[in-house]
Protein backbone atom coordinates (compact mmCIF):
# COMPACT_ATOMS: atom_id res chain seq x y z
CA UNK A 1 0.00 0.00 0.00
CA UNK A 2 1.24 3.26 -1.04
CA UNK A 3 1.98 5.73 2.29
CA UNK A 4 0.90 9.14 1.72
CA UNK A 5 3.20 11.49 3.69
CA UNK A 6 0.78 13.92 5.71
CA UNK A 7 1.34 18.08 5.37
CA UNK A 8 3.03 17.57 8.94
CA UNK A 9 5.37 14.49 8.05
CA UNK A 10 6.68 16.59 4.64
CA UNK A 11 7.11 19.51 6.76
CA UNK A 12 8.75 18.00 9.64
CA UNK A 13 11.05 16.10 7.42
CA UNK A 14 12.10 19.12 5.61
CA UNK A 15 15.48 19.94 6.80
CA UNK A 16 14.27 23.82 5.87
CA UNK A 17 11.86 23.68 9.05
CA UNK A 18 14.21 21.76 10.85
CA UNK A 19 14.65 23.13 14.43
CA UNK A 20 11.47 24.86 14.59
CA UNK A 21 9.31 24.17 18.01
CA UNK A 22 6.17 22.13 17.81
CA UNK A 23 4.43 24.69 18.25
CA UNK A 24 5.48 26.32 15.24
CA UNK A 25 5.62 23.14 12.91
CA UNK A 26 1.58 22.77 13.63
CA UNK A 27 1.21 26.50 12.83
CA UNK A 28 3.29 26.30 9.51
CA UNK A 29 1.48 23.03 8.61
CA UNK A 30 -1.55 24.15 9.32
CA UNK A 31 -1.48 26.67 6.66
CA UNK A 32 -0.16 24.43 3.84
CA UNK A 33 -2.44 22.58 1.49
CA UNK A 34 -1.36 20.11 -0.96
CA UNK A 35 -1.58 21.08 -4.64
CA UNK A 36 -0.69 19.53 -8.47
CA UNK A 37 0.19 21.31 -11.80
CA UNK A 38 0.43 19.78 -14.92
CA UNK A 39 3.51 19.64 -17.06
CA UNK A 40 4.01 23.48 -18.85
CA UNK A 41 1.31 24.90 -16.54
CA UNK A 42 2.16 27.81 -13.87
CA UNK A 43 2.26 27.66 -10.12
CA UNK A 44 2.39 32.11 -10.44
CA UNK A 45 3.37 34.50 -13.26
CA UNK A 46 5.42 37.67 -13.09
CA UNK A 47 3.55 40.43 -11.28
CA UNK A 48 0.72 38.10 -9.75
CA UNK A 49 0.30 38.34 -5.37
CA UNK A 50 2.84 36.53 -3.88
CA UNK A 51 0.41 35.28 -1.05
CA UNK A 52 1.85 31.56 -1.34
CA UNK A 53 5.49 30.27 -0.72
CA UNK A 54 6.44 26.37 -1.52
CA UNK A 55 8.00 23.17 -1.11
CA UNK A 56 8.35 20.52 -4.41
CA UNK A 57 7.41 17.25 -3.17
CA UNK A 58 7.89 15.77 -6.78
CA UNK A 59 8.71 17.07 -9.51
CA UNK A 60 10.43 20.20 -11.13
CA UNK A 61 9.70 24.17 -11.65
CA UNK A 62 11.62 26.34 -14.11
CA UNK A 63 11.92 30.19 -12.69
CA UNK A 64 11.80 31.86 -16.01
CA UNK A 65 11.97 35.57 -17.05
CA UNK A 66 9.41 36.70 -19.69
CA UNK A 67 11.25 38.37 -22.55
CA UNK A 68 8.12 39.94 -25.44
CA UNK A 69 9.00 38.41 -28.71
CA UNK A 70 11.03 35.34 -27.56
CA UNK A 71 11.46 32.43 -25.82
CA UNK A 72 11.97 33.03 -21.92
CA UNK A 73 14.60 32.87 -20.35
CA UNK A 74 14.55 30.22 -17.46
CA UNK A 75 16.92 31.43 -14.62
CA UNK A 76 16.88 28.21 -12.33
CA UNK A 77 15.18 25.25 -11.81
CA UNK A 78 13.78 23.40 -8.45
CA UNK A 79 13.41 19.77 -8.06
CA UNK A 80 12.08 17.74 -5.39
CA UNK A 81 12.23 19.30 -1.55
CA UNK A 82 13.55 22.63 -2.84
CA UNK A 83 11.74 25.64 -1.08
CA UNK A 84 10.72 28.43 -3.73
CA UNK A 85 9.29 31.50 -3.21
CA UNK A 86 10.25 34.72 -0.94
CA UNK A 87 8.20 37.36 -2.70
CA UNK A 88 5.53 36.79 -0.10
CA UNK A 89 8.29 38.34 2.56
CA UNK A 90 8.50 41.50 0.46
CA UNK A 91 6.31 44.10 0.27
CA UNK A 92 4.11 44.96 -2.14
CA UNK A 93 4.36 41.25 -2.32
CA UNK A 94 4.56 40.37 -6.24
CA UNK A 95 5.94 37.74 -8.12
CA UNK A 96 8.69 38.34 -9.66
CA UNK A 97 9.14 35.41 -12.14
CA UNK A 98 7.00 33.26 -13.91
CA UNK A 99 7.11 29.33 -12.25
CA UNK A 100 6.56 26.62 -14.68
CA UNK A 101 5.84 22.99 -13.93
CA UNK A 102 8.84 21.12 -16.45
CA UNK A 103 6.92 18.34 -15.29
CA UNK A 104 3.79 16.72 -13.39
CA UNK A 105 4.63 18.40 -10.40
CA UNK A 106 3.73 18.48 -6.82
CA UNK A 107 4.20 20.65 -3.84
CA UNK A 108 2.83 21.67 -0.85
CA UNK A 109 1.80 25.51 -1.08
CA UNK A 110 1.59 27.41 2.33
CA UNK A 111 -0.47 30.38 2.32
CA UNK A 112 1.58 33.20 3.37
CA UNK A 113 -1.14 35.73 4.27
CA UNK A 114 -1.80 33.56 7.06
CA UNK A 115 1.34 33.14 7.79
CA UNK A 116 2.77 37.14 7.91
CA UNK A 117 -0.27 38.23 10.23
CA UNK A 118 1.48 35.72 12.56
CA UNK A 119 5.25 36.52 11.79
CA UNK A 120 4.15 39.91 12.57
CA UNK A 121 2.47 39.17 15.92
CA UNK A 122 4.85 36.76 17.17
CA UNK A 123 9.22 37.75 16.16
CA UNK A 124 10.27 34.89 17.83
CA UNK A 125 8.37 33.29 14.73
CA UNK A 126 9.40 35.96 12.37
CA UNK A 127 12.98 35.44 13.40
CA UNK A 128 13.59 31.97 12.91
CA UNK A 129 11.39 32.18 9.72
CA UNK A 130 13.87 35.02 8.21
CA UNK A 131 16.68 32.45 10.24
CA UNK A 132 15.86 30.25 7.45
CA UNK A 133 14.75 31.96 4.55
CA UNK A 134 18.29 34.33 4.10
CA UNK A 135 20.13 31.23 3.73
CA UNK A 136 17.77 30.33 0.75
CA UNK A 137 18.19 33.52 -0.91
CA UNK A 138 21.83 33.64 -0.01
CA UNK A 139 22.43 30.48 -1.69
CA UNK A 140 20.37 31.86 -4.99
CA UNK A 141 22.13 35.19 -4.82
CA UNK A 142 25.99 32.61 -5.06
CA UNK A 143 24.57 30.56 -7.85
CA UNK A 144 23.33 33.90 -9.70
CA UNK A 145 26.67 35.24 -9.42
CA UNK A 146 28.49 31.68 -10.58
CA UNK A 147 25.51 31.39 -13.04
CA UNK A 148 26.61 35.25 -14.43
CA UNK A 149 30.37 34.81 -15.17
CA UNK A 150 30.30 32.21 -17.91
CA UNK A 151 32.63 30.12 -15.85
CA UNK A 152 32.96 27.54 -18.58
CA UNK A 153 34.66 29.52 -21.13
CA UNK A 154 38.26 29.92 -21.68
CA UNK A 155 41.09 26.95 -20.95
CA UNK A 156 41.49 24.56 -23.61
CA UNK A 157 42.22 21.89 -20.93
CA UNK B 1 58.92 6.49 -22.31
CA UNK B 2 62.25 7.26 -24.02
CA UNK B 3 63.37 10.87 -23.94
CA UNK B 4 60.50 12.98 -22.76
CA UNK B 5 61.57 15.80 -24.74
CA UNK B 6 61.51 14.22 -27.97
CA UNK B 7 57.91 13.75 -29.80
CA UNK B 8 57.05 10.86 -31.38
CA UNK B 9 55.13 11.31 -34.22
CA UNK B 10 51.94 9.92 -34.77
CA UNK B 11 49.47 10.02 -37.48
CA UNK B 12 45.16 11.31 -37.05
CA UNK B 13 43.23 8.32 -37.76
CA UNK B 14 40.35 10.94 -37.24
CA UNK B 15 38.66 14.84 -36.02
CA UNK B 16 35.83 15.17 -34.56
CA UNK B 17 33.57 18.36 -33.90
CA UNK B 18 31.73 18.29 -30.34
CA UNK B 19 30.69 21.68 -30.02
CA UNK B 20 31.17 24.90 -31.81
CA UNK B 21 34.97 25.74 -30.83
CA UNK B 22 35.17 21.96 -29.45
CA UNK B 23 36.79 18.85 -31.04
CA UNK B 24 38.15 15.83 -30.46
CA UNK B 25 41.25 13.95 -32.54
CA UNK B 26 41.99 10.29 -32.71
CA UNK B 27 45.86 9.59 -32.95
CA UNK B 28 47.93 6.63 -33.54
CA UNK B 29 51.71 5.91 -33.51
CA UNK B 30 53.49 5.94 -36.61
CA UNK B 31 56.44 4.27 -35.60
CA UNK B 32 55.95 1.52 -33.55
CA UNK B 33 52.71 -0.43 -33.18
CA UNK B 34 52.99 -0.85 -29.34
CA UNK B 35 49.81 0.49 -27.54
CA UNK B 36 49.97 3.67 -25.91
CA UNK B 37 49.26 2.86 -22.25
CA UNK B 38 48.25 5.84 -19.89
CA UNK B 39 46.30 6.35 -16.37
CA UNK B 40 42.73 8.13 -15.67
CA UNK B 41 44.04 11.69 -15.51
CA UNK B 42 47.62 12.24 -17.29
CA UNK B 43 48.15 14.64 -20.44
CA UNK B 44 50.53 14.71 -23.13
CA UNK B 45 52.10 17.43 -24.98
CA UNK B 46 50.95 17.90 -28.46
CA UNK B 47 53.19 19.32 -31.11
CA UNK B 48 51.81 20.91 -34.21
CA UNK B 49 55.15 20.46 -36.66
CA UNK B 50 56.01 24.45 -36.77
CA UNK B 51 53.26 25.93 -35.18
CA UNK B 52 53.97 25.13 -30.92
CA UNK B 53 53.03 22.46 -28.22
CA UNK B 54 50.36 22.43 -25.97
CA UNK B 55 49.43 20.23 -22.88
CA UNK B 56 46.43 18.37 -23.38
CA UNK B 57 44.36 15.91 -21.28
CA UNK B 58 43.93 12.56 -22.49
CA UNK B 59 39.96 12.00 -22.70
CA UNK B 60 39.94 8.20 -24.19
CA UNK B 61 39.13 4.59 -22.33
CA UNK B 62 42.35 3.55 -20.38
CA UNK B 63 41.39 -0.14 -21.10
CA UNK B 64 41.76 0.60 -25.14
CA UNK B 65 45.39 2.16 -25.62
CA UNK B 66 45.09 1.52 -29.71
CA UNK B 67 43.82 4.46 -30.03
CA UNK B 68 45.04 7.85 -28.32
CA UNK B 69 41.85 9.88 -27.89
CA UNK B 70 42.40 14.09 -26.93
CA UNK B 71 39.28 16.74 -26.78
CA UNK B 72 40.38 20.21 -26.41
CA UNK B 73 38.89 23.50 -27.23
CA UNK B 74 40.44 25.62 -30.01
CA UNK B 75 41.29 28.67 -28.04
CA UNK B 76 44.70 29.95 -29.30
CA UNK B 77 47.39 29.54 -32.52
CA UNK B 78 48.42 25.80 -31.32
CA UNK B 79 44.87 24.66 -31.04
CA UNK B 80 43.14 26.48 -33.82
CA UNK B 81 46.18 24.90 -35.72
CA UNK B 82 45.32 21.66 -33.85
CA UNK B 83 41.82 21.52 -35.46
CA UNK B 84 42.70 22.10 -38.71
CA UNK B 85 44.48 19.03 -39.23
CA UNK B 86 43.08 16.00 -41.39
CA UNK B 87 42.93 12.28 -41.12
CA UNK B 88 46.51 10.91 -42.30
CA UNK B 89 48.11 14.26 -40.65
CA UNK B 90 50.89 13.55 -38.19
CA UNK B 91 51.56 15.39 -34.61
CA UNK B 92 53.87 15.13 -32.09
CA UNK B 93 53.10 13.66 -29.12
CA UNK B 94 55.06 13.56 -25.89
CA UNK B 95 53.96 11.78 -22.71
CA UNK B 96 52.06 10.32 -20.85
CA UNK B 97 53.05 12.84 -18.23
CA UNK B 98 51.49 13.47 -14.39
CA UNK B 99 49.07 11.73 -12.27
CA UNK B 100 46.18 10.25 -12.08
CA UNK B 101 42.46 10.24 -10.69
CA UNK B 102 42.39 7.51 -7.54
CA UNK B 103 40.73 5.14 -9.52
CA UNK B 104 42.29 2.03 -7.39
CA UNK B 105 41.79 3.83 -4.83
CA UNK B 106 38.26 4.93 -4.52
CA UNK B 107 37.50 0.91 -5.03
CA UNK B 108 35.02 0.37 -2.31
CA UNK B 109 33.85 3.72 -1.59
CA UNK B 110 31.28 5.62 -3.46
CA UNK B 111 32.39 7.94 -6.00
CA UNK B 112 30.99 11.45 -6.86
CA UNK B 113 32.42 13.20 -10.12
CA UNK B 114 31.63 16.97 -10.82
CA UNK B 115 33.00 18.51 -13.39
CA UNK B 116 32.03 21.19 -15.48
CA UNK B 117 32.59 22.47 -19.01
CA UNK B 118 35.69 21.04 -21.16
CA UNK B 119 36.48 19.44 -17.33
CA UNK B 120 34.72 15.96 -18.38
CA UNK B 121 37.43 15.18 -21.17
CA UNK B 122 40.24 14.71 -18.47
CA UNK B 123 37.90 12.85 -16.18
CA UNK B 124 35.93 10.50 -19.10
CA UNK B 125 39.20 8.13 -18.55
CA UNK B 126 38.18 7.69 -15.06
CA UNK B 127 34.46 7.40 -16.08
CA UNK B 128 35.86 4.64 -18.19
CA UNK B 129 37.56 2.43 -15.85
CA UNK B 130 34.79 3.09 -13.46
CA UNK B 131 32.17 1.71 -15.84
CA UNK B 132 34.29 -1.36 -17.03
CA UNK B 133 34.51 -2.17 -13.11
CA UNK B 134 31.38 -1.04 -12.20
CA UNK B 135 31.15 -4.00 -8.83
CA UNK B 136 34.12 -2.25 -7.09
CA UNK B 137 32.50 0.67 -6.69
CA UNK B 138 29.77 1.65 -3.73
CA UNK B 139 27.40 4.47 -5.74
CA UNK B 140 28.42 6.38 -8.26
CA UNK B 141 27.83 10.13 -9.28
CA UNK B 142 28.41 11.88 -12.15
CA UNK B 143 27.83 15.83 -12.02
CA UNK B 144 28.09 18.02 -14.63
CA UNK B 145 27.12 21.80 -15.60
CA UNK B 146 27.76 23.09 -18.87
CA UNK B 147 27.10 26.92 -19.87
CA UNK B 148 24.13 26.05 -22.42
CA UNK B 149 22.30 22.35 -23.63
CA UNK B 150 23.98 23.34 -26.42
CA UNK B 151 27.11 23.22 -24.57
CA UNK B 152 27.04 19.92 -23.13
CA UNK B 153 30.15 18.01 -24.38
CA UNK B 154 29.99 14.39 -24.99
CA UNK B 155 25.88 14.45 -24.67
CA UNK B 156 25.06 11.28 -26.33
CA UNK B 157 27.71 9.66 -24.39
CA UNK B 158 25.88 10.71 -21.05
CA UNK B 159 22.48 9.88 -22.48
CA UNK B 160 24.10 6.39 -22.21
CA UNK B 161 25.81 6.46 -18.75
CA UNK B 162 22.64 8.05 -17.61
CA UNK B 163 20.42 4.88 -19.24
CA UNK B 164 22.23 2.92 -16.65
CA UNK B 165 20.44 1.83 -14.16
CA UNK B 166 23.60 1.50 -11.90
CA UNK B 167 25.18 5.44 -12.16
CA UNK B 168 23.63 8.37 -10.95
CA UNK B 169 24.04 10.94 -13.37
CA UNK B 170 22.67 14.72 -13.21
CA UNK B 171 23.25 17.48 -15.81
CA UNK B 172 22.56 21.18 -15.22
CA UNK B 173 23.13 24.22 -17.32
CA UNK B 174 23.95 28.21 -16.53
CA UNK B 175 21.45 29.20 -19.10
CA UNK B 176 18.30 27.89 -21.17
CA UNK B 177 14.94 28.54 -22.94
CA UNK B 178 11.86 26.76 -22.94
CA UNK B 179 13.08 24.08 -25.02
CA UNK B 180 15.25 22.69 -22.22
CA UNK B 181 13.74 20.19 -19.71
CA UNK B 182 16.70 19.68 -17.61
CA UNK B 183 18.10 21.16 -14.50
CA UNK B 184 18.84 25.08 -14.92
CA UNK B 185 21.46 26.42 -12.01
CA UNK B 186 25.28 25.92 -11.02
CA UNK B 187 26.66 22.49 -10.78
CA UNK B 188 27.43 22.73 -7.09
CA UNK B 189 23.48 22.21 -6.68
CA UNK B 190 23.55 19.38 -7.76
CA UNK B 191 26.53 18.33 -4.40
CA UNK B 192 23.83 19.25 -2.23
CA UNK B 193 21.25 16.45 -4.02
CA UNK B 194 23.34 14.10 -2.01
CA UNK B 195 23.15 10.48 -3.66
CA UNK B 196 26.72 9.06 -1.50
CA UNK B 197 27.79 8.33 1.52
CA UNK B 198 30.08 11.42 2.63
CA UNK B 199 32.45 9.08 4.98
CA UNK B 200 32.63 6.88 2.75
CA UNK B 201 33.20 9.09 -0.79
CA UNK B 202 36.21 9.86 -3.11
CA UNK B 203 35.48 12.83 -5.04
CA UNK B 204 36.63 13.88 -8.18
CA UNK B 205 36.47 17.35 -9.15
CA UNK B 206 37.52 18.63 -12.73
CA UNK B 207 36.78 22.22 -14.36
CA UNK B 208 37.68 25.95 -14.61
CA UNK B 209 39.21 26.76 -10.69
CA UNK B 210 36.24 28.84 -10.03
CA UNK B 211 33.82 25.98 -10.14
CA UNK B 212 35.87 23.41 -8.66
CA UNK B 213 36.57 26.39 -5.65
CA UNK B 214 32.22 26.27 -5.06
CA UNK B 215 32.78 23.09 -5.70
CA UNK B 216 34.55 21.70 -2.84
CA UNK B 217 32.85 23.82 -0.47
CA UNK B 218 29.70 21.76 -1.37
CA UNK B 219 31.26 19.07 -0.96
CA UNK B 220 32.51 19.78 2.46
CA UNK B 221 29.42 20.69 2.96
CA UNK B 222 27.79 17.47 2.60
CA UNK B 223 30.62 16.06 4.85
CA UNK B 224 33.29 14.72 2.40
CA UNK B 225 36.55 16.05 3.80
CA UNK B 226 39.49 17.66 1.95
CA UNK B 227 41.47 14.17 1.90
CA UNK B 228 38.46 12.28 -0.17
CA UNK B 229 38.66 15.57 -2.77
CA UNK B 230 40.61 15.27 -5.87
CA UNK B 231 40.83 17.97 -8.32
CA UNK B 232 42.84 18.52 -11.47
CA UNK B 233 44.77 22.09 -11.45
CA UNK B 234 45.81 23.74 -15.11
CA UNK B 235 48.31 25.34 -15.45
CA UNK B 236 51.05 26.78 -18.44
CA UNK B 237 52.58 23.54 -18.86
CA UNK B 238 56.24 23.62 -21.17
CA UNK B 239 58.71 21.03 -20.14
CA UNK B 240 55.98 18.86 -18.91
CA UNK B 241 58.85 17.14 -16.65
CA UNK B 242 58.77 19.72 -13.57
CA UNK B 243 62.47 21.94 -15.11
CA UNK B 244 61.23 24.43 -16.55
CA UNK B 245 58.90 25.97 -13.79
CA UNK B 246 56.29 27.30 -15.83
CA UNK B 247 53.82 25.85 -14.25
CA UNK B 248 55.00 26.09 -10.24
CA UNK B 249 52.10 25.75 -8.11
CA UNK B 250 53.64 27.05 -4.85
CA UNK B 251 56.10 24.23 -3.65
CA UNK B 252 54.50 21.86 -6.53
CA UNK B 253 54.77 21.65 -10.51
CA UNK B 254 52.08 20.89 -11.63
CA UNK B 255 53.10 19.10 -14.81
CA UNK B 256 54.53 15.94 -12.33
CA UNK B 257 53.05 16.75 -8.81
CA UNK B 258 49.83 16.98 -10.79
CA UNK B 259 47.24 17.95 -12.61
CA UNK B 260 45.76 15.30 -10.04
CA UNK B 261 46.02 16.37 -6.18
CA UNK B 262 44.66 15.25 -3.58
CA UNK B 263 43.02 18.38 -2.39
CA UNK B 264 43.89 18.98 0.98
CA UNK B 265 47.93 18.47 -0.20
CA UNK B 266 47.48 21.74 -1.96
CA UNK B 267 44.42 23.64 0.28
CA UNK B 268 47.25 26.25 1.51
CA UNK B 269 48.14 27.39 -2.05
CA UNK B 270 44.51 26.89 -4.07
CA UNK B 271 43.01 30.04 -1.84
CA UNK B 272 46.31 32.22 -2.76
CA UNK B 273 45.42 34.51 -5.46
CA UNK B 274 48.86 35.13 -6.75
CA UNK B 275 49.35 31.61 -7.72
Amino acid sequence: MVELKSIADLVRDNPFFAGLSEEYLELISGCGANESFAAGSFLFREGGSADKFYVIRHGGVALEMYQPGREPIILQTRRDGDIMGWSWFIPPYRWEWDARALQLTRVVSFDAICLRGKLESDPAFGYEMMKRFIPVIHDRMKAARLQMIDMYGGGAR
Amino acid sequence: MNDPMIPAPFRVKRTRKELEDTFTLELAPIRNSRPFHFSAGQFNMLYVHGVGEVPISISGDPGDPSVLVHTTRSVGTVTDAMWKLKQGDTIGIRGPFGTSWPVVEAEGSDVVIVTGGIGLAPLRPAIYHIITNRKRYGNVVILYGARTPEDILYRREIERWRSRLDIDVEVTVDRATGHWAGNVGVVTKLVSRGGFDPSQTVAMVCGPEIMMRYCVQALNDQGVANDRIYVSMERNMKCAVGFCGHCQFGQAFVCKDGPVFRFDAIERDFYVREL
